[in-house]
């Protein structure tokens, strides 16, 4: 497998224009100026067997498959070639892998209907139309072949790349069948295959775009080059919405190697050699800004307002039975959890490369969203669309932070400055202060409870929309869908259940999505809650969760699996807990068990983890461990450090040493245990992210009986009191 | 409440009193011995004022360099706030002190200052509305300086844009917010002398001292202090804590001191913030660095050097010897047990420091062989883990803070894995002493 | 001004300030982009490179300072034992998601065991601790070392 995927690899390397990139690697003397240019050519399908957006194959056999989704880690490319090369019965070991153009004609999100990866919806929502779009395909090619043969179609079959007359021994490759294909009619309504007839999916099947990343040729948007560029940094206002006031660029200018200093309404830039003299141009800048209303802004009054937020009346997303009277049967309890903002510190940050011609504008750049990125490029430009070409790369993470354009259009202005192509990079600090942030939330949650159930739950949300701003026609009747997502789809059976969303926007920061996001706030809650109210009822944290799943039996069965194989139960030592948590978010069932160490001054220690999940059809189970495992990993370095503050307008926040990552030492074991389902594939990016941070906050109650109501996780809190 | 007040205060006038006659004969100069003139009949070159490249300037150009020899900018000065506008906070163990504006706004600055009210505010800690000031605002070294420079750093104030800036009230408490009874204590311990040349030094050494002693006033972080709060000058420049760092002992002994190191290095130090192998300037030296002493004039920094090589050794308690490198396997060396000291180590300081200390970077990043990781009670290491280092000299290297992420345990843990695998012997600071040296530190 | 330095045994003249931190050299100058920018302040690992086969962050690494010492990068490592070793763990064991930081994880990994055959788990973290991943790749970067040494007990998948 390995090798012929090492072949392969090769393959896409020269398909995907990568040429410059081994040139540069490997031919010594490097030319003067080194180039990789366009990480992938506009799609042109012309001379091609192209029944749809997404399969081209020429005479030659080659099959192309184009891919809607970005590649930022998740696997998306290799599940969604793998769906396209099931149906269609290619030979998946020589497939070529592109990615998409902008276009939402042709590559929308059938959930969003614009180009969008995120919301772990690729599979989810993309599944029937690959499908549909390979079984086309492959019907076409046996059809071609039938008629040459003058055969029924029904006695022919495809497999690897081929169609066969099994009477009378016949076979035809696709290449051979291409031309006759692209003749006839696109069936509309093709034969798809019985789950049982998979022979792609469900294999753990090995990564299309790992060999090139493992070596260094795999281009991403920061590796853009392109002939006669030049390198630039900027600096956007550090208080929202700022100008620049005043720019003194004497000491700027002298730096060996600036060329050029940009200074627009709000954005300073530097443009250089490389992007070391940018940066230090940068530095040797004097700016003063007129910071503007935001520079009164601190952490303390964001809070207060979201605190003061939290007190109205909500709009009602959900409400089942009385819960006015539920409330009264039963010992009522109350609480409030709150969640802070977050930085996504993708670890590639932020940057887009612009040529600009008179009529025409092309942008290398990562991102989640090309067509919108192609139109805030437009803007920015002052082109029409179908003049600006994106070239979208691999994404060094996206996590949600490459959902926003800004650093398209920022770079676009830049380079109208600019008399060469550029390509402009934020430096890390750049990147996490001026990132949109992950809402903080407020959640306010009352429960009855009377012998062991739930008798009536009543949760209001309370923080920003992000879809208001992102997607406002998705935004009705004052409810974001996301923010209470995993509120109104509560798994537990409770008669009495409201659910109630304010919309609290956060003065002086924009707020966007974030691995995880709505769901993130609410398991949070909910799962916290879950475990006082357990504790209330004198019951196992497990038992009394699976005392009300009977409604979902698909996480009841997770959450079973999870305990067993976390030795939910055990003895365990002093300061030591175990934590569950339990949710049916993005269309998966996961349970997971954390557990950790509280030591006397309340460092925390991870000890294990298991998570068992029932994504419905596993496409590429492997990727589906993985996807888990870094997902935990990313929610639980939020809970254990994750906060974005801000003092006088100002992030505090502006790299690695402030804002701090889990690492491999703090790593414990991570065990995920699929289960096999037949179900419509379900989401998987986002869960483990949302899965950690409760899991791991009822642990620590486990192990030291606080229960934390904020994250991160405040130590003082939960260190040994000293007498 | 009344009679406690009046007992307190008596005693501590008494044990002033006590210290008086003990500290009161020797000044920050005794130490050179020899015979002293006044600055009149003094005929080599003179030194006080300017370097010679400036004394044709004008008086605000004067007064800037001289403002800058004297640091007032960095102790006038709150983080974030505008330059000489005030509001530093000084928290001691009993109270917080602020820095006053001493911008030229007419009600919060100095803007009303007449010139005999500013040199007595300078030199003898008496404010415009008569009250007294702590010794906090160095005005014992300060009363060396001339008039002329006094008023010249006056006239650059005043050339500067006023900032109107209300000073916050002292948070002392009783009976040390009873500002009065600093009459007692300047009558004891500020002769309110001027700088009187040594004729038995050369004219470098008397700039030098000049320099040090009216201006820089090293003494006020590096010589060590008696109860009443005075320079103990028996141990001049022996090495004290302040504002929650330690000043090292910068006398002459070749162990604790800077005996062993080169005029270069010292003058290197000085006025780089960086000397090869002996560690780079962190902390108020840092800033001592960047904003005084890396704006002089080289013939002053060399004139401070030789000054300085003339300070007796007093041998402090700091170790004399400093460690070789450490083993460039993270299992061998000292401190490998400490398990937290040695994971935060691995996480955020080797990829610059290198197991060895020895880093792979830059000698800015060497820590093997530095003061800091040599002294036991890892003050310094712990500040600088907290609150990182600066260094503005171009090409030169700064390191983050770590201070908000890492936990007053963790940076417990590595000060004392730093000082066992790269210094004699390992410290043994608690969450709780770093808590300390946070809250003891100016901001 | 000019420096000649050596890369993966070629050696190249680059025209800039000795100040000039080697990553950049790398990426800007000779265009070898497989060395990655992070954090600028050696606090991700992401710009690791070997110079005279030790790890090094070339973000905070003066050019000055490698003249005529033997630079390898991510481009060139698998040419070296231990590095074609890791290059093989990481595919086997499907270590890498977005790929952003793996230069310099793969960098860190083979200096380990390159130095350090049978590394345990001590080892690997104050060799690794300094890498960050955030797509948290860690548990499998750990099993892809013991596995590259040999000594690994491979996942069940
Ligand atoms: S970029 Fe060098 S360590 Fe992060
Ligand atoms: S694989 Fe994405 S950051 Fe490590």
């Amino acid at each position: 497998m390995t090798s012929t995927r090492a072949a392969l690899s090769r393959r896409i390397v020269l398909q995907s224009g990568l040429a410059g990139g081994l040139v540069l690697a490997f031919q010594w003397p490097l030319r003067a100026a080194p180039v990789n240019e366009p990480e992938q050519a506009p799609d042109h399908p012309d001379g091609q067997f192209a029944p749809n957006a997404f399969i081209r194959i020429d005479n030659a056999g080659k099959t192309t498959l184009v891919i809607p989704q970005a590649e930022m880690g998740q696997g998306v490319y290799t599940a969604i070639a793998m769906i396209l090369a099931e149906e269609l019965d290619a030979d998946f070991a020589q497939v070529v892998i592109k990615h998409a153009p902008a276009s939402d004609k042709l590559y929308a999100n059938p959930l969003f209907g614009i180009q969008v990866t995120g919301n772990s919806n690729s599979i989810r929502s993309f599944w029937d139309k690959l499908r549909e779009a390979g079984a086309a395909s492959r019907a076409m090619l046996i059809a071609a072949a039938a008629a040459q043969w003058q055969v029924d179609a029904a006695s022919c079959s495809a497999s690897n790349g081929k169609v066969t007359h099994a009477a009378s021994n016949r076979t035809l490759t696709f290449g051979e069948l291409a031309d006759a294909a692209a003749k006839l009619p696109v069936p509309d309504k093709p034969k798809l295959k019985e789950p049982k007839d998979f022979t792609l999916i469900g294999k753990p099947l090995k990564r299309h775009d790992t060999p090139d990343k493992s070596d260094g040729k795999t281009i991403y948007g920061i590796d853009a080059m392109v002939p006669d560029m030049k390198f630039a940094t900027l600096a956007q206002c550090p208080v929202l919405g700022g100008k620049v006031k005043h720019v003194d660029d004497s000491a700027a200018k002298k730096v060996p190697g600036v060329r050029q200093v940009v200074v627009l309404g709000d954005i300073v830039a530097v443009v250089g050699d490389h992007m070391w003299a940018a940066w230090q141009g940068l530095d040797a800048l004097k700016v003063i800004w007129d910071e503007g209303p935001n520079a009164k802004i601190s952490s303390a009054d964001i809070w207060n307002d979201l605190r003061a937020a939290s007190k109205k009346d909500g709009v009602v997303a959900k409400s089942e039975g009385d819960i006015d009277k539920g409330l009264t049967q039963g010992e009522r309890f109350d609480a409030d959890y709150e969640l802070p903002l977050l930085a996504h510190a993708t670890m590639e940050p932020m940057n887009c490369t612009v040529r600009l011609t008179p009529g025409t504008c092309e942008i290398w750049t990562g991102t989640q969203v090309q067509s919108r990125a192609q139109e805030y490029a437009a803007k920015a430009a002052g082109l029409p669309i179908d003049k600006v070409t994106v070239y979208n790369h691999y994404l060094g993470g996206g996590f949600g932070r490459r959902l926003e354009p800004d650093m398209v259009e920022s770079a676009v202005r830049v380079a109208k400055e600019v008399s060469t192509p550029v390509k402009v990079v934020w430096t890390r600090e750049e990147d996490m202060q001026h990132d949109v942030y992950r809402p903080l939330y407020r959640d306010t949650i009352s429960a009855s409870l009377s012998n062991g159930k739930i008798v009536a739950w009543k949760y209001k949300v309370t923080g920003s929309s992000v879809l208001a701003r992102w997607l406002p026609p998705a935004f009705q009747k004052g409810i974001d869908g996301d923010a209470v997502d995993s509120a109104v789809d509560m798994p537990y059976d409770i008669p009495n259940k409201r659910v109630d969303y304010v919309r609290a926007e956060p003065p002086g920061v924009t707020t966007g999505f974030w691995r995880g996001v709505g769901p993130n706030n609410n398991v949070f809650a909910i799962e916290s809650f879950m475990d006082e109210l357990a504790r209330k009822a004198n019951m196992d944290p497990v038992a009394f969760r699976l005392g009300m799943l009977d409604g979902t039996p698909r996480l009841k069965a997770a959450l079973k699996l999870v305990a067993e194989k976390s030795g939910w139960g055990s003895p365990l030592p002093a300061r030591v807990g175990r934590g569950v948590c339990a949710q049916p978010s993005f269309g998966s069932f996961i349970a997971t068990v954390v557990e950790a160490e509280v030591d006397d001054a309340g460092g925390v220690h991870l000890r294990r983890i298991t998570s068992a999940v029932d994504t419905g059809i596993a496409v590429n189970p492997d990727t589906i461990v993985a996807q888990l495992q870094g997902g935990l990993i990313f929610g639980l370095t939020a809970a254990l450090w994750g906060e974005v503050t801000i003092e006088k307008g100002h992030v505090q926040q502006s790299n690695f040493n402030n804002y701090r990552m889990l690492r491999i030492d703090e790593t414990p074991p991570i065990d995920v245990h699929v289960i096999k389902s037949a179900e419509h594939p379900g989401g998987i990016g986002e869960t483990g992210a949302t899965a950690g941070p409760p899991a791991l906050r009822n642990a620590i109650y486990a192990a030291t009986g606080v229960p934390l109501r904020r994250l991160p996780i405040d130590r003082a809190a939960i260190a040994v009191k000293k007498a | 409440m009344r009679r406690v007040a009046i007992l307190v205060v008596a005693a501590i006038v008494i044990a002033i009193g006590v210290f008086a006659w003990r500290t009161f004969a020797r000044g920050p100069l005794a130490f050179a011995g020899g015979s002293t003139v006044a600055l009149a009949d003094y005929h080599e070159a003179n030194p006080t004022g300017v370097p010679v490249g400036l004394a044709k300037a004008d008086i605000v150009k004067r007064g800037e360099y001289l403002a800058k020899a004297a640091d007032c900018m960095v102790c006038h000065t709150a983080q974030g706030g505008a330059e000489y506008a005030g509001g530093l906070a000084f928290p001691l163990p009993f109270g917080t002190l602020y820095s006053t504006n001493i911008t030229a706004d007419k009600d919060t600055g100095i803007g009303n200052y007449s010139d005999q009210e500013f040199l007595d505010a300078v030199r003898r800690g008496i404010r415009k509305d008569g009250a007294r000031l702590y010794p906090a605002m160095p005005y014992t070294s300060y009363a060396f300086m001339t008039d002329a420079d006094v008023l010249a750093i006056k006239a650059y104030l005043l050339s500067r844009p006023s900032v109107h800036r209300e000073n916050q009230r002292d948070t002392l408490q009783f009976p040390f917010n009873q500002r009065w009874s600093m009459i007692f204590w300047s009558l004891v311990f500020n002769p309110n002398t001027r700088f009187a040349p040594n004729t038995e030094k050369s004219a470098e050494w008397n700039r030098g001292a000049y320099i040090a002693e009216a201006l820089a006033h090293c003494g006020d972080c590096h010589t060590p202090r008696n109860l009443a709060f005075a320079l103990d000058n028996r141990r001049k420049f022996a090495g004290a804590v302040a504002a929650g760092w330690r000043a090292y002992d910068i006398t002459s002994d070749k162990g604790t001191g800077i005996g062993s190191w080169s005029d270069e290095e010292v003058f290197a130090y000085l006025a780089k913030g960086h000397a090869m192998g002996r560690g780079t300037a962190s902390g108020p030296m840092g800033e001592a660095v960047d904003h005084s002493f890396s704006q002089m004039d080289p013939a002053d920094i060399r004139a401070l050097v030789a000054y300085l090589r003339s300070v007796p050794a007093v041998a402090s308690s700091a170790p004399a010897t400093i460690a070789p490198p450490a083993p460039a396997s993270p299992k061998e060396g000292g401190a490998i047990s400490d398990a937290l000291g040695r994971k935060v180590f691995a996480q955020a300081c080797v990829s610059c420091h290198s197991w060895t200390g020895v880093s792979a970077l830059s000698p800015f990043a060497t820590i093997s062989g530095n003061r800091a990781v040599n002294d036991p009670t890892a003050t310094n290491v712990a500040q600088i883990v907290v609150s990182g280092t600066r260094r503005l000299a171009p090409g030169a290297m700064s390191m983050p803070a770590f201070g908000s992420t890492y936990t007053d345990a963790e940076i417990a843990a590595v000060a004392n894995y730093v000082t066992g695998r790269f210094g004699g012997a390992a410290s043994k600071l608690t969450a709780k002493d770093v808590a300390d040296l946070r809250g003891q530190t100016a901001r | 001004m000019p420096f000649t330095i050596s890369v993966n045994g070629a050696s190249h003249n680059v025209d800039v300030d000795g100040d000039t931190p080697l990553l950049w050299v790398l990426r800007d100058v000779l265009g070898m982009t497989g060395t990655k920018y992070g954090c600028g302040i050696a606090q991700c690992g992401a710009c690791t490179v070997h110079v005279d086969g030790n790890p090094v962050r070339s973000c905070l690494l003066p050019v000055a300072a490698v003249r005529d010492r033997a630079i390898t990068t991510i481009e060139g490592v698998g040419a070296t034992d231990a590095g074609a070793k890791v290059q093989k763990a990481w595919l086997d064991l499907e270590v890498i998601q977005c790929g952003y930081c793996q230069s310099g994880q793969i960098m860190s990994a083979a200096a380990l065991l390159a130095k350090n055959p049978h590394p345990d788990d001590g080892d690997i973290n104050a060799a690794m601790a300094g890498n960050i991943c955030r797509c948290g790749t860690y548990v499998r970067i750990r099993e892809a070392i013991k596995s590259a040494a040999g000594d690994g007990e491979r996942r069940p998948s």
